[in-house]
């Protein structure tokens, strides 16, 4: 166990009631329960985006990567090629990693890199004061769409399964015993792991009913199984109304980018010697 | 078939590099290149296809020359297609070193009639034509049976470069032996066939001038782009992350192949947004990366450029100029984006921008910019242009002696544990690096404005701290660069009147300075903008001329920002680069 406190004594400026405050929480007890499970806490790094979910950043005292809007996932993924000892957890977005930074989030799952991503998916913009995001059902007013949004959501789970993702998870930040469940899951996963947690924003859309009234825990299901997965993960579209299925979804285990970039190291490690075979060639 | 032999174009010796001394072996009865105590100067241009594998054949040429003794540099002209269209290399050989080519050629070898019909202007009468009588329909002068050839040897068409080379050989009356030795070292693939083509059109081909051998010892030839990668790698890069870019792919291109050989990572990501944040995560854990682009790809990295700058995040980044706005001509040069790169990214912040001229120095500051982004944690960019990454040099590594001190990291003391902050105020401005994993010690980064510890803050008083202590490090940088010729001079340096270069121009520029009796000083630094050295260049001339390969005179302007007066511009915003004969007829254009 560490004697640290894992809290920084930089002042939390989440509205009362957000969601972020559950996410905070898990976070803290399940690097405590790693590091009481031997885990360095000095071997954690923490990457964030830009939102409120970023602010994560300051208020966890650990290592930490505050990176830009959309772009948690290409410095996670850096930093991981340059230490693979390292335990790297991406906190992001919804409109951060499901807008800006849709292109990384693809490619982690392809790759099958082996970090963590945990989406706090309140389904709005909150610091730029109520927009609407990807994941905002159809005719969402917000402050860009006075009238209503225009298009459908998309499916961040359905994308992830179709994108290779071999953990697949979806939580809901009123649910903690899950959501640390999930979590702690998620970070002993060797490969790439994502979370879509639903987390209500308190300010601009707060949904806490209406998850209350329609979400329920996967029981009896196959994690192994790609079409059960892929069924579940369609049964509510962010969209129209449905059941919402918590938990687990997929778990698949398979080698991981880092384990193929590194699979045949160079046979020389002397950098001089190297560029003087390299010249003689040139002669 | 026989060719009315001259004498080659000769040059008077160049004022600048150490020329090589002593009396060539011009004998054997045939005429000289070199006449009246001028030096042999001896260009060859090879023309086909895209497919036909014209620049290896042109780099097999510049072997050629290369193992007799020459400094040699070749330019490689392509449109952006993969089959079809017109390429063409031009080699050009010198006794001194080298790096444009010339207006007229002393040889043409032609794969295909484009390279008759486009290259009129660059034929003199004494040209040594050699020219495949297969698909050449119009050429004069040697021709070379090269589909019997592959016939009879049962080779592929691809071979038909050996065929021409070996022909070309035995004009320039180049020793069997020579062309054995390059083939082996060179064509390691089916080495034996295609000596056995090359063999058979030497064979046909008469002598018709003796190219002197000069020297025994020879140098390795590297394009801009591996010397690049070798001053990376040299400066203890650990990765290279790049998205495919002309004209900049041939150094992901070649990195990706050194990396089963030296100790380097090399990453193709997404895109090039994806390349510039992994290279910042890279350094956030303690390796040092580098990215590679064009000006396309590197409007995409700005933003990361940007939070370099907040985080404090050493990275290089290459950037490869070509002609723009936009997509503009892919595969040709251009030196428009000066501006641009001393200038993205908003907010202030230092940066190094470097732009090498030719292959010494590419690899002597693509190490340098390594260790001084890592000593000043900000970000470096290595400028170049399409001539420079695509063109290829003789490497004297001698040159660039002095390039590769180990700037070692100043004063400051790294205070791990519980008490360290990423961004402790430190008299230079440089707080020591820790990286994730260092026992006890929590490492935090932020694009926000933070404080000594790295947490984001709003206080107006800790937001001006920051911003002067992220300036401090620009001063001191300036004082560094000072140390490895930020600014180089060549020429006359008595003559009233300079040429201003940058960048490959600096080849061009040297070669026209040695006909005119001209100075040329040239920048190598651009930011931190090294005034003290530009003006020490500057004494005593009175007229200075800028050549760029741009529109709007980008590097005169910054020196006009700095009080310097650029008197006459010579400018070219054709996405070609200057030959020596066209240059010399703008600046005496100029001067008169």
């Amino acid at each position: 166990m560490t004697d640290r406190n894992l809290v920084t004594p930089a002042e939390n400026t989440w509205c009362p009631g957000c969601g972020n405050f559950s996410i905070e929480f898990a976070l803290k007890a399940v690097i405590s329960d790693l590091v009481r499970g031997g885990q360095s806490l000095d071997e954690i790094v923490l990457v964030t985006g830009i939102g409120c979910h970023a602010k994560m950043a300051d208020y966890l005292n650990i290592n930490s990567f505050y990176s830009l809007h959309g772009r948690t996932i290409p410095a996670a993924t850096g930093i991981k090629l340059a230490n693979p000892k390292l335990k790297v957890i991406c906190c992001a977005g919804d409109g951060d990693c499901y807008a800006e930074g849709l292109d990384h989030l693809i490619f982690a799952a392809k790759r099958n890199i082996d970090i963590s991503v945990i989406i706090h998916n309140n389904r709005v913009y909150g610091l730029t004061t109520g927009q609407y995001t990807p994941t905002s059902p159809l005719g969402f007013r917000g402050r860009s769409t006075p009238g209503g949004t225009t298009e459908l959501p998309i499916n961040p789970l359905e994308l992830m399964l179709a994108s290779g993702a071999t953990f697949v998870a979806r939580g809901y930040t009123r649910k903690m015993e899950q959501l640390r469940s999930l979590v702690m899951q998620g970070l002993a996963h060797r490969g790439f792991s994502f979370i879509d947690l639903l987390q209500i924003c308190a300010t601009y859309n707060n949904t806490t009913d209406y998850y209350n009234e329609h979400v329920y825990d996967l029981e009896n299901h196959d994690i192994s199984s790609f079409e059960d997965a892929f069924t579940k993960a369609r049964e509510w579209d962010y969209n129209a109304d449905a059941r919402i299925a918590l938990g687990l979804f997929y778990q698949h285990v398979m080698p991981t980018y880092e384990d193929r970039v590194f699979a045949h190291p160079p046979d020389n490690t002397d950098r001089l010697k190297g560029i003087e075979e390299i010249l003689q060639k040139k002669m | 078939m026989t060719i009315n032999p001259g004498p080659f174009e000769a040059r008077e010796p160049g004022r600048l590099c150490p020329r090589t001394t002593g009396t060539y072996n011009v004998s054997e009865g045939y005429p000289s290149y070199a006449r009246g105590g001028m030096m042999n100067d001896i260009s060859v241009l090879i023309g086909g296809k895209a497919g036909d594998g014209i620049n290896s054949a042109g780099l097999t040429i510049a072997h050629l020359f290369n193992h007799l003794g020459y400094r040699v540099y070749m330019y490689f002209d392509y449109p952006s297609l993969i089959k079809g269209g017109h390429n063409f290399a031009i080699v050009r050989a010198s006794e001194q070193k080298t790096g444009a080519h010339r207006g007229t050629v002393d040889f043409l070898l032609a794969l295909n009639n484009d390279t008759i019909d486009f290259h009129t202007g660059m034929v003199r009468p004494d040209t040594g034509i050699i020219y495949d009588s297969g698909t050449v329909t119009k050429g004069t002068g040697t021709p070379i049976p090269v589909r019997e050839i592959l016939t009879a040897e049962n080779a592929p068409l691809i071979m038909g470069n050996s065929a021409i080379i070996g022909g070309f050989a035995k004009t320039a009356g180049i020793k069997w032996d020579v062309i054995e030795e390059v083939f082996r070292h060179h064509l390691p693939k089916e080495t034996g066939k295609n000596l056995s083509v090359a063999r058979l059109a030497y064979d046909a081909a008469p002598v018709i001038r003796v190219v002197p051998v000069i020297g025994s010892g020879h140098l390795p030839v590297i394009t801009g782009n591996e010397a690049m990668g070798l001053g990376l790698i040299h400066g203890g890069m650990d990765a290279y992350i790049s998205y495919p870019m002309t004209p900049t792919s041939n150094l992901l291109h070649f990195l990706a192949e050194q990396a089963s050989h030296v100790p380097i990572t090399v990453i193709h990501p997404e895109n090039e947004i994806a390349a510039m944040i992994m290279a910042l995560g890279f350094a956030y854990a303690g390796k040092k990366a580098a990215v590679g682009t064009s000006g396309g790809g590197f409007c995409l990295m700005t933003e990361g450029l940007s939070f370099a700058g907040q985080s404090e995040i050493p990275v290089v980044i290459v950037v490869g100029q070509r002609t723009g706005p936009s997509t503009g001509l892919p595969t040709y040069t251009g030196q428009s984006d000066l501006n641009f790169v001393l200038h993205a990214g908003q907010g202030e912040f230092p940066r190094l921008v470097v732009a090498p001229g030719d292959a010494e120095e590419s690899y002597g500051w693509a190490s340098l910019a390594v260790r001084l982004a890592w000593k000043y944690q900000v970000p470096a960019i290595i400028l170049g242009d399409k001539t420079l990454h695509e063109g290829t040099y003789s490497f004297d590594r001698t040159e660039i002696e002095g390039y590769y001190s180990d700037p070692g990291i100043p004063g400051e003391e790294l205070v791990a544990g519980k008490n360290y902050g990423r961004y402790r105020l430190t008299g230079s401005g440089i707080s020591p690096m820790a990286f994730p994993g260092t026992p006890g010690t929590v490492v935090k980064v932020s694009s926000y404005t933070h404080d000594e510890t790295g947490l984001s803050t709003e206080d107006a008083e800790i937001s001006r701290v920051m911003a002067e202590k992220r300036k401090k490090k620009e001063a001191l940088l300036l004082d560094e660069v000072g140390r490895y010729e930020a600014v180089r001079t060549y020429g006359d340096r008595s003559s009233p009147v300079a040429l201003l270069a940058w960048g490959s121009n600096k080849g061009v520029a040297c070669d026209v300075a040695g006909l005119l009796g001209l100075s040329v000083v040239q920048p190598v630094v651009l930011s931190p903008f090294p005034l003290h050295q530009v003006k020490e260049a500057l004494s005593g001339v009175t007229r200075l001329i800028s050549v760029e390969d741009n529109m709007e005179g980008q590097l005169g302007s910054l020196l006009a920002s700095h009080g310097i007066t650029v008197n006459d511009q010579v400018l070219k915003y054709d996405g070609r680069p200057f030959s020596v004969d066209e240059l010399r007829v703008r600046v005496m254009e100029v001067l008169k």
